[in-house]
C-alpha cells in the first residue's frame, strides 16, 4: 500500500493561505468587522447617554460624586462588629467595613453548616430505612419550594416571639434561647489554647508528610506504611500533652441571667441566627440533592469490584466511591456556596447588619447611591471571584486523570 | 408508547410479589432492617406522631376561624388573643385574603386580577402540555399577556382606569415572573449564541461580561440599581414607574440566568449539526433558527423550568424595595393593629400559596426530563 501516503487525511496539515479582506458583504470576516463595530456602536452610545444623563442629574442634585464620604463620620449604629466599632467616630469606611466582615461571617459559617447538614440529608434520602427516607424527602421538597425571604421572616419572628430572658428556654445553666436570641457559653482563651492550637498546626504539617512518605513507600513497594497511630498522635495527643504542660486550664464562661438580660458567654443575636438559620435549612436542601445525585452517579459495580478485591467498606468510601462522587458534586456545589453567600444580602430584610444593609444606610444618608451600589457590587463580585478560583482549584485537583 | 406498555408487566409483577408478601414482610424490611434502622424508625416515628398531634391540635381541633366584628368594623381579636399558642387563628387570613391575594385593586374591581392568576395559571399550563408546543404558542402568548394588560390597567372596553400604584398581591408576583421570562428569553438566546461567536470576539467579550457580572452579584443589588440608579440614568423630568422598573431589573437579571442554560443546550448539540449546516450552505440565521435553537432548546428545557421557579421565589425579594408583591401584602396585613402578632398564620397561609405554584412546576418539570429522556433510555 505505497499509495496511502497519498490519502489527504494523512498528510500534516496546512494553514489556509491568508486572504485579504474584501470590502464586500459576501466576505465572513468584512461581515463580522461591521457587526462587531455595529454592535459594539450601540452599547457604546447607549453607555455615553446614560452617563450624560447621570452627571446632568448629578449636578442638578448637587450631589458630587467620588468616595470622599468614605471618610466621614458614619454615625450608624451597628449591633453586631467584628473589629471595635464607634458610631460617634468612625467613619463610613470602616462601617462598611464591618458590612463586609459580616457577610464574611454568615456566608464561612453558613457553608459549614448547610454542607454538613445538606449532606447528612442527602445520605438519609439514600436509606434503606423507609421513614427516613421519606421525612428527608419531605424536607427537601418543602424547604424549596417555599421563597427564602418568607422563611426568614418566619424564623426572624418566631424568635421575636420567644419568651423574655427570664422565661428563657434553657438546657441546663449552659445555652438559653429567648428573644434576646442564642446564649451559650464561651471558652476562656488563655495562652495554652494558643499553644495547644500550634501544637495541632504543626502536628497537621507532620500528617502531611507522612502522607506524601506513605504515598512514595507505596508506590515503591506495593506496601502502605500505616499513617494513623502518627497522625493520633502529633494530631491529638501532643495538643493534649501542651495543654495539660501549661496547667490544663478549662473555664468556661457562662451566660447568666443579670436583671433583664444575660451577661457573659456567647450571642447571637436573634437577626443573625434568624439569617443563620434559614439559609443554613434553605440551601442544605438544594446540598442533599447534589450529594445524593453524586453518591447515585457512582455505578454500583464499583461498589460490588471493590468488595470482591477484599477492601474494607471504609477504604471502599474513601478510595473508590468518594473521590468519583465529589466529581460530580463539586461542580454544583460551588454554585451553592456562591448562592448562599449572594442570599445572605437577604440580611437586609431582618435587620442583620451585612454589607447590603449597611451600604444601604450609606447611600440612604449620604446619597451616593452610584457609589454604594458599585461598592455592593464589587464586594460580591470579589467574593463570587474568590469562591469560584477555590473551587475550581479543588476541582480541577479531584478530576480524572485520563491518560 | 410501545415502552410503556412494555415496563406494565414487570411493574405490576413487582406490585403483586409486595402484596403477597404482606405489610408485615415489608415493614420488617424497610423499617426494622436492623437494630439501627429500628431505633431510626422508633425514634422518628415518636417524634412525626408528637408533631402531626400538636399541628392538628392546634391548625384544626383548637382554631378559630372568625372573629366577631365591632361596629365601625373592626375585627375583635380577643379570642385569638386568648387561644394564642394552643390554637392557630386562621381569622387572619379569613379577614384578610382578598388584600393579601389583590392588594389595595378597588374592591369591586377584584374580579379583574382573580381573572389575571386564571389567565397565568391556564397559560402555564397550555404552555405545558406537549400538543401545544408549537409556533402558534407565540401567538397565544402575546394575546394573553396582552388582555392581562387591558384587565389590569382598564381604561378600554368600559373597564374603569387602575393605575399600578394600585395594583398587589399575587398577580404582581405571576406578572414579575412571567413578564421577566417572557422579556428575558429572547434576551438570553442572543447573550448565549454571542458568547459562542468566536468570529466575534467584541460581541463575545460583551455577552461574557455582561452574564458574570449580573451572576455575581445578589439580585438585591440590581434590584437596588432599579430603585436608586435607574432615576439618576434617565434624563430630567422623565419618571418611570417603580414596577416597570423593578420589572426591567428582573429581565436583565434573568436573561443572564437562562443565557448559562440556553448555553448549555447549545454546548451539548454535537457540533455535527452545525457543520452540516454549513456543509448545505446555509446562512448563520437559517443555521441557528432551523437547526441549532430547536435542538438545543429542547434539550434544556427541564432546566429552564426549574430556573423559572427560582425567579418565581425570587420576586419575593421586591419586598425589600417596597412593591407590593404577595409577600409585602402579606407583611401589610400583619401591620393592622389587631392582627398584629399572628404572623405565623399569614406565613403559613403564602407558603402554601407558593407550595402550590412550585410544586406543581417542578413535578412537572421531573416528569417532563423522564418523557424527554426516553429516547436515549435503553
Amino acid at each position: 500500500m505505497a499509495d496511502t501516503t497519498a490519502d489527504p487525511r494523512l498528510a500534516a496539515p496546512r494553514a489556509a493561505p491568508r486572504r485579504r479582506m474584501r470590502l464586500s458583504w459576501a466576505d465572513p470576516v468584512f461581515r463580522a468587522v461591521v457587526w462587531q463595530v455595529l454592535i459594539v456602536g450601540v452599547v457604546v452610545a447607549i453607555a455615553w447617554y446614560l452617563i450624560r444623563n447621570t452627571n446632568e442629574n448629578l449636578a442638578a442634585r448637587h450631589i458630587a460624586t467620588g468616595f470622599g464620604f468614605l471618610g466621614r463620620v458614619a454615625g450608624i449604629p451597628i449591633g453586631e462588629s467584628l473589629i471595635p466599632y464607634n458610631p460617634a467616630s468612625d467613619t463610613y469606611g470602616t462601617a462598611l467595613l464591618i458590612g463586609v466582615l459580616n457577610t464574611l461571617d454568615i456566608a464561612i459559617i453558613g457553608i459549614i453548616l448547610a454542607t454538613i447538614l445538606g449532606t447528612l440529608i442527602g445520605i438519609g434520602r439514600l436509606s434503606k430505612n423507609w421513614l427516613l427516607a421519606k421525612l428527608t424527602g419531605f424536607y427537601v421538597e418543602t424547604l424549596r419550594d417555599i421563597p427564602l425571604l418568607l422563611q426568614l421572616l418566619f424564623w426572624y419572628t418566631v424568635l421575636q416571639g420567644m419568651p423574655g430572658p427570664k422565661q428563657a428556654w434553657h438546657l441546663g445553666d449552659a445555652a438559653f434561647l429567648s428573644n434576646r436570641g442564642l446564649k451559650l457559653p464561651r471558652l476562656e482563651w488563655q495562652t495554652a489554647h494558643t499553644w495547644a492550637l500550634v501544637a495541632f498546626v504543626a502536628g497537621l504539617i507532620v500528617t502531611w508528610f507522612c502522607t506524601r512518605r506513605a504515598h512514595e513507600r507505596q508506590d515503591a513497594t506495593g506496601v502502605r506504611p500505616a499513617v494513623w497511630p502518627v497522625a493520633v498522635g502529633v494530631l491529638v495527643v501532643l495538643p493534649l500533652i501542651v495543654w495539660a504542660a501549661l496547667g490544663a486550664p478549662f473555664t468556661l464562661e457562662l451566660p447568666a441571667l443579670r436583671g433583664f438580660n444575660f451577661q457573659g458567654g456567647l450571642t447571637l443575636a436573634p437577626e443573625y441566627f434568624a439569617l443563620l438559620l434559614g439559609l443554613v435549612t434553605y440551601t442544605a436542601s438544594y446540598i442533599a440533592e447534589i450529594v445524593r445525585s453524586g453518591i447515585q452517579a457512582v455505578p454500583l459495580g464499583q461498589w460490588e469490584a471493590s468488595r470482591a478485591l477484599g477492601l474494607s467498606s471504609g477504604a471502599i468510601l474513601r478510595r473508590i466511591v468518594l473521590p468519583q462522587a465529589l466529581r460530580v458534586i463539586v461542580p454544583p456545589m460551588t454554585s451553592q456556596y456562591l448562592n448562599l453567600t449572594k442570599n445572605s444580602s437577604l440580611a437586609v430584610a431582618i435587620g442583620y447588619q451585612d454589607v447590603v444593609s449597611i451600604a444601604n444606610t450609606t447611600l440612604n444618608q449620604t446619597g451616593q447611591a452610584i457609589e454604594g451600589i458599585a461598592y455592593i457590587m464589587a464586594v460580591f463580585l470579589i467574593i463570587s471571584l474568590s469562591i469560584s478560583l477555590f473551587m475550581n482549584w479543588y476541582n480541577a485537583r479531584i478530576a480524572l486523570v485520563e491518560r | 408508547m410501545s415502552e410503556a406498555t412494555l415496563h406494565i408487566p414487570t411493574a405490576a409483577r413487582t406490585q403483586t410479589a409486595i402484596a403477597s408478601l404482606g405489610p408485615v414482610a415489608w415493614a420488617r424490611a424497610n423499617l426494622l432492617g436492623s437494630w439501627w434502622s429500628t431505633a431510626v424508625t422508633l425514634l422518628l416515628g415518636y417524634i412525626i406522631l408528637r408533631v402531626i398531634v400538636g399541628v392538628v391540635e392546634w391548625g384544626l381541633i383548637h382554631a378559630i376561624w372568625t372573629v366577631p366584628y365591632s361596629a365601625n368594623g373592626i375585627a375583635d381579636t380577643s379570642v385569638c388573643q386568648a387561644a394564642k399558642g394552643t390554637g392557630a387563628c386562621w381569622a387572619v387570613l379569613v379577614d384578610k385574603y382578598r388584600l393579601i391575594l389583590f392588594g389595595r385593586y378597588p374592591y369591586a374591581e377584584q374580579w379583574r386580577p382573580a381573572i389575571v392568576v386564571l389567565l397565568f395559571v391556564g397559560l402555564y399550563i397550555v404552555s405545558g402540555l406537549r400538543r401545544f408546543w408549537r409556533k402558534e404558542l407565540l401567538l397565544v402568548w402575546i394575546v394573553v399577556l396582552a388582555a392581562i394588560g387591558v384587565l389590569m390597567w382598564g381604561g378600554v372596553f368600559g373597564l374603569s382606569e387602575v393605575t399600578e400604584d394600585n395594583w398587589g398581591g399575587l398577580p404582581i408576583t405571576l406578572i414579575l415572573a412571567t413578564f421577566g421570562a417572557a422579556f428575558s428569553f429572547p434576551l438570553a438566546v442572543l447573550v448565549a449564541l454571542g458568547r459562542r461567536a468566536t468570529k466575534l470576539p467584541a460581541v463575545k467579550i460583551l455577552c461574557v461580561l455582561y452574564v458574570e457580572i449580573i451572576r455575581g452579584v445578589p439580585l438585591i443589588a440590581v434590584l437596588f440599581m432599579a430603585s436608586v440608579m435607574f432615576p439618576l440614568f434617565m434624563p430630567a423630568g422623565v419618571n418611570v414607574d417603580k414596577l416597570l422598573r423593578a420589572q426591567i431589573a428582573f429581565i436583565l437579571f434573568a436573561g443572564a440566568y437562562l443565557a448559562e442554560v440556553v448555553r448549555g443546550g447549545l454546548q451539548a448539540l454535537p457540533p455535527g449539526q452545525a457543520e452540516a449546516a454549513d456543509a448545505l450552505g446555509l446562512s448563520y440565521w437559517q443555521k441557528t433558527g432551523f437547526i441549532i435553537l430547536p435542538q438545543a432548546l429542547r434539550l434544556v428545557i427541564p432546566p429552564l423550568v426549574n430556573t423559572f421557579i427560582g425567579f418565581f421565589k425570587d420576586t419575593s425579594l421586591v419586598l425589600i424595595i417596597g412593591i407590593f408583591d404577595l409577600l409585602t401584602m402579606g407583611k401589610v396585613a400583619l401591620s393592622d393593629p389587631p392582627w398584629q402578632g399572628f404572623s405565623t398564620e399569614v406565613y403559613l397561609g403564602l407558603a402554601a400559596v407558593y407550595i402550590a405554584f412550585c410544586f406543581a412546576m417542578s413535578k412537572y418539570s421531573r416528569g417532563l426530563e423522564r418523557d424527554l429522556n426516553r429516547s436515549r433510555a435503553r
